[in-house]
């Protein structure tokens, strides 16, 4: 019985063997059939060493039947084997543009310290943008910024600076805001100059702010945007909605501070200007400068972007070669 | 703005620093160096030699042999030179074997100059070089006593006659020096003369500033004997100073003199001219020097020109003046355009005798204005724009006066006409401590504050708690200017960084952004990638989009002063801005091309704009390549879909958009409001804009989208009982809309309807000629019970009724 399990090596042919010995007409059963003929004392004893070998048949087919099975699908499977280096099917993919990118991860930086991000008119009236500004008719300032017009009043914004003072005369304080944007200047287009561009402005009033929470502030950025271990500089400047004012230089990103082609050997990059809220300016719009102080800043949004993917051509950014957008 | 640190020691006699430490020390401090020039870098070993002898070279026709003596004891190099200016007895610079110069005569000027060292001359030795001034790194700009072409005889020139031979000739000329470049900031008048930077650097450095004393000047004759002035635009000129200056003697100014203008580029020319360049630059007050002889009636006149007044500048040009610039005229005629530049009829020139200086204090805003309609820009003119202080005026007056003096350039007459009937006094402002600290998040105190003040000659009454401003600091105005000077002098990196206390604000993205940002990850999803183009255009792009004459995407808002027509109006929609960022990529053989953008058009309210307009928030998606307009079809459904409009939404092919196909365009409405349209590219405009391939675009209006968004989601059970499908297929005439008949077959279904699927068109040989096949699949269920086949086939009688009404007929 054990040699002609041997024999077998298909599923079907191990069906035979178990049909040959516990089907109707199998051996055993027929054993069983017999039993009329054992003598009645020994019947119990037959029938157990039936069911004794019955279960051990039953038992050495399933094992078998096991193997095989196991044997079958492996054979199945290696048949199966596919070239796993063959390019995946994709479908395809989107991109964000990177002025968006960055955008995105300076609007989560100062999200995540309650700024609310907020709006403005791209085309804007001039007292927004200069006068309530501290930037009166006349001033050479205003000359400074290549402003496009369209009518005497009426202007292209040059900085999201404006948006300040939109949001300084809704009365509503305190104000923690950054506002980006695109704004506009009467610059030829070429590797640096664009007359298109983005600012983000920020602008934090309250009781209370002073001088150093706009450094701790701008030093958390640059540190969130561009690695723990940079460091901030800031050097005094002027801006006529300002005082004090300041320009904020960071750790060049690409050589770390030692100086390289990138930051011109200083070791440093100019990243923004800022300064405390011109105590004219808050009078402006309607805020009581003794008790309340701010602050505000300006970051160009290319200049960081640029900065950050290491663009050398601002023109890149508004050819939309998809060659480059893939890219981010 | 220059300084040179020889220059500025002048002042600040104690400074002592490098370079990079005053560069970096110094824009720390807020006046911001830019860079350096070490005028010696490339100079070493280079002394003051005297040719002894000189002979004939035996090879060579232009060369010479020299000996040159090189120490007062009398040792002597051989040179041999191919200069044909010197002669024996000469005192010349020498870089001796093993030195530098800064250019040589055969590759100009190098970067780290050149070594020089002993060699042979067609086969004669020779240990050194005699130098012209360009290989000493300058030019006869700038010393223009040297040789034009040769070397530079320094014994030519009386004042280094007597230099000791072997003595440093780099130091002779002037050459250990430093220039400094600044951006000084337009609040910072003062800064834009040496003084003003010298104080700046006293401060800094906490050196003493020693300023020169202006003595009194002038012989006992009274200048009103020779002159008068009258103002009569005292809006524009808030003082008018003059002083005459008699039997001029025009002369080389002194070595001393030259080489402080030269150090700032400034070009010595002689006495009188040097003397004005270099008080405007110590005192950031512009000068003029008028030849008296040359004015009628010996009178100055100041007033606004008459419209279209000719006038010729001392550069030659004939300008043509109007009614808004300020003219400096003489009892007869214009002498001078104000503070600009003075005129060819009255310029100094070299018979002068007589002439009157004139220091004066002009508008500002007026000189800036008429220099741009002049197209003129001078060094004056930049100084004046800033607005200057008038009390300046006449501390440079008088300053210049006792150069005159003390050059004996010419005799200065006694007294001045000073015309300024408004006298500008100094301000004081309060000072309070605590508020200053309050601001700036520090605790100086205020013994610090005060040295600081005074440091910047501010006027401190400690018991009044006020500095009193000298004029000069016209940018001091209240708490937070003195704040500033605080922080500058304290050093902003000494401030502390800490985060603002106070109460906490929520912050976060607006609806409106936030739903921008949906926008982009569901068309980034379809593989759109994100465009931006400019927001002004040209106005040719209407034409290029077939656009009839009175569309109103023509109604744009036209800026005053464009770049140029290219970019001229504001753009009306961004379908101009996509075609071309399409063109690009098509050119540049970029295949499958998506691009979106989302940005503003600007939709004026009335032309020409008399309120702002409405900024309008677009999303504008551009493909070409794979895929076809149920592509972009399926981009907008998915958009609306995804922000809730999940109702169905009418696509109607009479969009009317002339830069698009024909018959393959739709506008999308939904609750009866234009959300968006879409459509193939009409085949014109692909030519216009040289896409060489079928395109597509959708404009979705996102402000429109946002308002009908809606993320609001209820939970309806899922299907407990089985539905019911019916296929149909139905034959119809070719124009009838595959949208008409789903919307009949929904609205007579009714309730139970709660698919309706379109699975085969088919147009062909077995239909009748201008018909097509549709099959739909229409799945029925009820939420509450199995149906029956009644209840359907009733729902499908009903629908094929309504169908057949329409002439949309069951396909036998």
């Amino acid at each position: 019985m054990r040699s002609r399990c041997h024999f077998s090596d298909k599923l079907d042919k191990l069906n035979e063997i178990k049909v040959s010995f516990l089907g109707k007409k199998g051996e055993l059963t027929s054993i069983l059939k017999s039993m009329k003929d054992v003598a009645p004392e020994d019947r119990p004893k037959v029938g157990q060493m039936v069911n004794d070998a019955r279960s051990k048949i039953e038992e050495h087919l399933e094992e078998k039947k096991k193997a095989f099975e196991q044997a079958l699908r492996e054979e199945k499977m290696k048949a199966e084997t596919i070239d796993v280096t063959l390019p995946g099917q994709r479908i395809p993919e989107g991109h964000r543009h990177p002025n968006t990118k960055t955008l995105e991860e300076v609007e989560n930086i100062f999200i995540g310290m309650g700024y609310e991000v907020v709006e403005g008119p791209e085309i804007e009236r001039d007292y927004y943008n200069f006068e309530a500004l501290n930037i009166p008719a006349d001033h050479p300032a205003k000359d400074e910024q290549d402003t496009f017009y369209i009518t005497q009043d009426i202007l292209l914004r040059t900085q999201t600076s404006s948006v300040q003072v939109h949001e300084m005369e809704k009365g509503r304080l305190p104000i923690r805001m950054i506002a980006p944007g695109r704004v506009f200047r009467s610059d030829e287009v070429d590797a640096t100059h664009s007359p298109t561009f983005h600012q983000i402005e920020g602008l934090v009033v309250d009781k209370n702010i002073t001088f150093s929470d706009l450094k701790g502030t701008l030093q958390e950025f640059a540190k969130r945007l561009f690695g723990e271990d940079t460091k901030v500089k800031f050097r005094p400047h002027h801006f006529q909605f300002t005082e004090p004012s300041a320009e904020m230089d960071v750790t060049c990103f690409k050589c770390g501070g030692k100086g390289c082609r990138f930051c011109k050997g200083e070791g440093w990059v100019e990243i923004l200007g800022c300064g405390m809220v011109h105590p004219h300016v808050l009078e402006m719009s309607g805020i009581d400068p003794e008790e309340y102080t701010g602050f505000a800043f300006g970051v160009g949004l290319e200049r960081i972007a640029l900065f950050k993917y290491e663009i050398d051509d601002m023109r890149l950014l508004y050819e939309n070669d998809t060659r480059f957008l893939k890219q981010f | 703005m220059n300084s040179s640190i020889s220059w500025t020691k002048a002042y600040v006699p104690d400074l002592d620093c490098t370079a990079q430490e005053y560069m970096d020390a110094m824009t720390l401090s807020g006046t911001k160096v830019e860079g350096y020039t070490e005028l010696d870098k490339n100079l070493d070993k280079i002394i003051v030699g005297k040719i002894n002898k000189i002979e004939k070279h035996p090879d060579a026709d232009k060369l010479v042999i020299c000996q040159v003596q090189v120490d007062e004891a009398g040792t002597e190099v051989q040179i041999v030179t191919g200069a044909a200016n010197v002669k024996e007895g000469d005192k010349v610079p020498v870089v001796l074997d093993g030195g530098h110069v800064a250019s040589s005569h055969k590759d100009g000027e190098s970067e780290n100059g050149f070594k020089i060292k002993k060699g042979k001359l067609r086969g004669v030795d020779s240990f050194g070089m005699m130098c012209s001034i360009d290989e000493l790194g300058s030019n006869t700009d700038m010393y223009p006593d040297a040789a034009e072409d040769g070397i530079y005889i320094l014994s030519d020139n009386p004042e280094y006659a007597d230099a000791p031979i072997g003595s440093d000739a780099v130091e002779l000329l002037g050459l250990h020096d430093v220039v400094f470049e600044y951006e000084v900031t337009s609040n910072r008048v003062d800064c834009f003369g040496q003084i003003g930077i010298a104080r700046e650097v006293a401060a800094t450095f906490r050196k003493d500033l020693v300023l020169q004393e202006v003595k009194e000047t002038g012989n006992n004759e009274d200048v009103n004997d020779y002159v008068s002035v009258e103002v009569q635009a005292p809006e524009l000129c808030s003082r008018y100073v003059a002083r005459v200056v008699k039997n001029i003697k025009l002369a080389p100014s002194p070595e001393w003199m030259q080489r402080r203008l030269a150090s700032v580029g400034i070009r010595p020319i002689n006495n009188i001219v040097d003397i004005t360049n270099y008080v405007m630059e110590e005192y950031a007050q512009p000068m003029h020097a008028y030849d008296l002889d040359k004015l009628a009636d010996h009178k100055i006149v100041v007033r606004k020109a008459h419209k279209d007044e000719p006038f010729m500048t001392l550069d030659g040009q004939e300008r043509v003046l109007d009614d808004t610039m300020l003219v400096i005229c003489d009892g007869e005629k214009p002498v001078g355009v104000a503070g600009i530049m003075g005129g060819e009829n009255s310029k100094i020139t070299d018979d002068v005798t007589t002439m009157l200086f004139e220091a004066a204090t002009f508008d500002g805003t007026n000189i800036r204005k008429s220099g741009k309609k002049l197209g003129m820009r001078t060094d004056a003119q930049a100084k004046f724009e800033k607005g200057l202080d008038p009390n300046n005026a006449i501390d440079a007056m008088n300053r210049a006066c006792q150069l005159i003096e003390e050059l004996g350039a010419g005799e200065v007459v006694g007294g001045a006409v000073d015309v300024y009937p408004v006298k500008k006094e100094p301000i004081t402002i309060t000072y309070n401590v605590e508020k200053i600290n309050a601001l700036l998040g520090t605790d100086i105190d205020e013994d610090t504050m005060v040295a600081y003040f005074e440091k910047l000659d501010l006027t401190v009454d400690r018991e009044k708690k006020e500095v009193l401003v000298p004029t000069w600091r016209q940018d001091l105005e209240r708490l937070a200017d003195l704040a500033e000077e605080v922080a500058r002098f304290f050093g902003y990196d000494n401030i502390p960084m800490t985060l603002p206390s106070g109460s906490a604000t929520a912050g976060g993205l607006s609806e409106k952004m936030q739903h921008e940002n949906m926008a982009r990850d569901i068309v980034e999803a379809y593989g759109f990638m994100e465009g931006m183009t400019f927001s002004f255009e040209s106005p040719k792009v209407y034409d290029k989009l077939l656009l009839p004459a009175d569309d109103v995407l023509r109604k744009s808002i036209a800026i005053m002063n464009p770049l140029g027509e290219d970019y001229s109006v504001m753009r009306t929609s961004a379908i101009g801005g996509m075609l071309i960022s399409l063109a690009t990529n098509y050119n540049r053989r970029n295949q499958n091309v998506r691009l979106y953008e989302l940005a503003n058009v600007y939709l004026p309210k009335s032309l020409p704009l008399t309120e702002l307009p409405e900024e309008q928030m677009q999303l504008t998606l551009g493909m070409y390549g794979e895929g076809d307009f149920f592509t972009m079809k399926g981009v907008v459904e998915s958009l609306m879909q995804r922000m809730g409009l999940k109702k169905a939404a009418k696509y109607d092919p009479q969009a009317g958009k002339s830069f698009l196909h024909p018959g393959r365009q739709a506008k999308v409405i939904y609750e009866g409001c234009e959300v968006a349209y879409l459509g193939e590219v009409h085949p014109e405009v692909l030519d216009n804009f040289s896409i060489g391939q079928k395109a597509y675009i959708a404009v979705v209006n996102m402000k429109q989208l946002s308002e009908l968004a809606s993320f609001d989601v209820k939970y309806v059970g899922i299907p407990k009982f089985p539905a019911m499908t019916r296929d149909i297929s139905l034959t119809m005439k070719k124009e009838v809309l595959a949208g008409d008949i789903e919307d009949t077959i929904r609205t007579k279904g009714g309730k139970l309807i709660e698919s309706v699927t379109l699975f085969d068109i088919y147009e062909g040989a077995q239909l009748t000629q201008g018909y097509k096949s549709m099959a739909y699949k229409i799945v029925f269920r009820a939420p509450d019970r199995t149906l029956k086949d009644e209840e359907v086939n009733k729902a499908m009688d009903k629908i094929i009724r309504a169908l057949e009404e329409k002439e949309i007929v069951l396909r036998s």
